[in-house]
């Protein structure tokens, strides 16, 4: 098989044992386990009394400003990855220098956003 | 040898290594933990030191019913240990062991190899969800949080290495690292990048790491004296065993990769090549089991932080050191 499909086959082979691994399991877990759910078995586990309202509960999502911080600096990073390798190929074509300091204006910038956040104080959890 | 063939062996034995990797280090979890704390651990199942524990608690575990709560989302509920589970086994794809001992070596495995091990957080966030139980709920979300706080300094200690090696792909880094330093007399030495450079990555990376697995000190999405278990409250049997076994593949996968980025993998000083090709696996095996003690160690030395803290640490220390690390390095790379 070619080298190309080769490294996909591979992957895709590698996830579908970990399915494997636990369909596995659990198909012979069957054989062992006894089976014999009664009401107050599957009741939901709370400090042991009665459950009150419903497990879906609402809660304050207090870190989606991280969450905002994170998608920008996550997609940096892609375009990071790219320039990381490719530095050496072009510090030796001569260009080192020009593309370091692109670089450094692009993170620049990125970490100017992350010291406004810090200065306005939405990285403290009150 | 055809390719369907030689992956069958792949296959097995990353299966082998992986499932009997994990055996020992929850052994050694269960052993070292007790030495630490002045106890005995096991000493039952297997004769005197107890080696057979892991494996009767796994019989055990698969002998319990299964069991699914009321209102739960039971789709989603008995897929998420399958998305955890993938998302640990892919990991092991890009790691090798000896020059030629390994899976599959893609030219982005460094890169993959981060992406796919997030696949474990989506499947806890599925498992906290479905499960229709408040503690659940709470520590899924606290997951999704530390993925936030985590992935960043991992990603971006990963970059400074691939400046130094200018190369993705793991065994790509870990040649890199063969490449001599200094010589003395008619010995060339080669140093692993922790030595020459890449400390603080390390650190970042290593602290990352902890958050990743979501052991102690940063294992808020479990917290038993908070949230009972956290997201695995309401599983029980084969598929608590199954997230239970994630967790401790983790841990080799997790210091797999540190090992080969910052240790040196199956590279040792002053080693020929022919005896790496002999040596390679017994060397990094070692080094991950090394690595895997620390994790342990840390585990049973340190409390918890909270969630709020971890966040604080990741975005105003982590993160600006890992791209100062990125700048240095560049700048290195691109002066001298």
């Amino acid at each position: 098989m070619s080298n190309y499909f080769g490294d996909y086959v591979t992957v895709a082979v590698f996830l579908l044992i970990g399915a494997v691994v636990v369909g596995g399991g659990v198909f012979a877990a069957r054989m062992l386990q006894p089976n014999n759910p009664t009401k107050l078995k599957s009741q939901v586990y709370e400090c042991g009394i009665e459950p009150i309202g419903s497990g879906w509960s609402q809660s304050h999502v207090r870190y989606y400003i991280f969450a905002l911080l994170f998608l920008i600096f996550d997609v940096e990073a892609i375009f990071i990855f790219p320039w990381a390798v490719n530095l050496e190929t072009f510090a030796n074509a001569g260009f080192g220098v020009l593309i370091l300091i692109e670089m450094f204006i692009f993170i620049g910038i990125l970490v100017l956003g992350l010291v406004y956040a810090v200065r306005k104080g939405v990285l403290k959890w009150e | 040898m055809s390719f369907a063939v030689l992956l069958t062996i792949k296959v097995l034995a990353v299966l082998g290594l992986m499932i009997g990797g994990a055996l020992v280090v929850i052994f050694a979890e269960l052993k070292i933990g007790a030495h630490m704390q002045n106890r005995m651990g096991p000493y039952f199942a297997g004769g005197r030191f107890g080696w057979a524990q892991p494996l009767a608690d796994g019989l055990k575990f698969m002998q319990k019913e299964d069991l699914v709560p009321d209102g739960a989302d039971e789709r989603v509920y008995k897929l998420a240990p399958y998305v955890v589970l993938m998302g640990t086994v892919g990991v092991f794809v890009v790691l090798p062991l000896s020059p030629r001992f390994v899976a599959r070596d893609l030219d982005l495995g460094a890169f993959y190899a981060l992406a796919i091990s997030s696949l474990t957080t989506l499947g806890v966030l599925m498992a906290g969800w479905s499960s229709n139980n408040k503690y659940s709920l709470i520590g899924g979300l606290r997951a999704a949080a530390q993925l936030i706080a985590y992935e960043l300094p991992l990603v971006l200690a990963v970059v400074a290495v691939a400046i130094q090696a200018g190369t993705l792909s793991i065994s790509g880094i870990i040649e890199a690292q063969a490449v001599p330093v200094f010589t003395i007399g008619e010995l060339n030495v080669a140093l692993p990048y922790i030595l020459t450079g890449q400390i603080i990555g390390f650190a970042i990376f290593f602290i990352a790491s902890i958050a990743e697995l979501s052991r102690i000190p940063f294992d808020m999405p479990i917290a038993e004296s908070e949230l009972t278990m956290g997201f695995v409250t309401e599983y029980s049997s084969i598929r608590f065993t199954m997230f239970f076994l994630a967790e401790y593949a983790g841990m080799l996968s997790m210091s797999a990769l540190a090992t080969a980025f910052y240790l040196g993998g199956y590279q040792l000083p002053g080693l020929s090549s022919t005896a790496i090709e002999v040596l390679g696996p017994v060397i990094f095996i070692s080094k991950v089991f090394l690595l895997s003690f620390v994790f342990i160690w840390l585990r049973w030395t340190l409390p918890r932080f909270r969630e709020d803290q971890l966040q604080s640490l990741a975005w105003r220390w982590l993160i600006p050191a890992a791209l100062l690390n990125i700048a240095i390095t560049a700048t290195f790379k691109v002066v001298f």
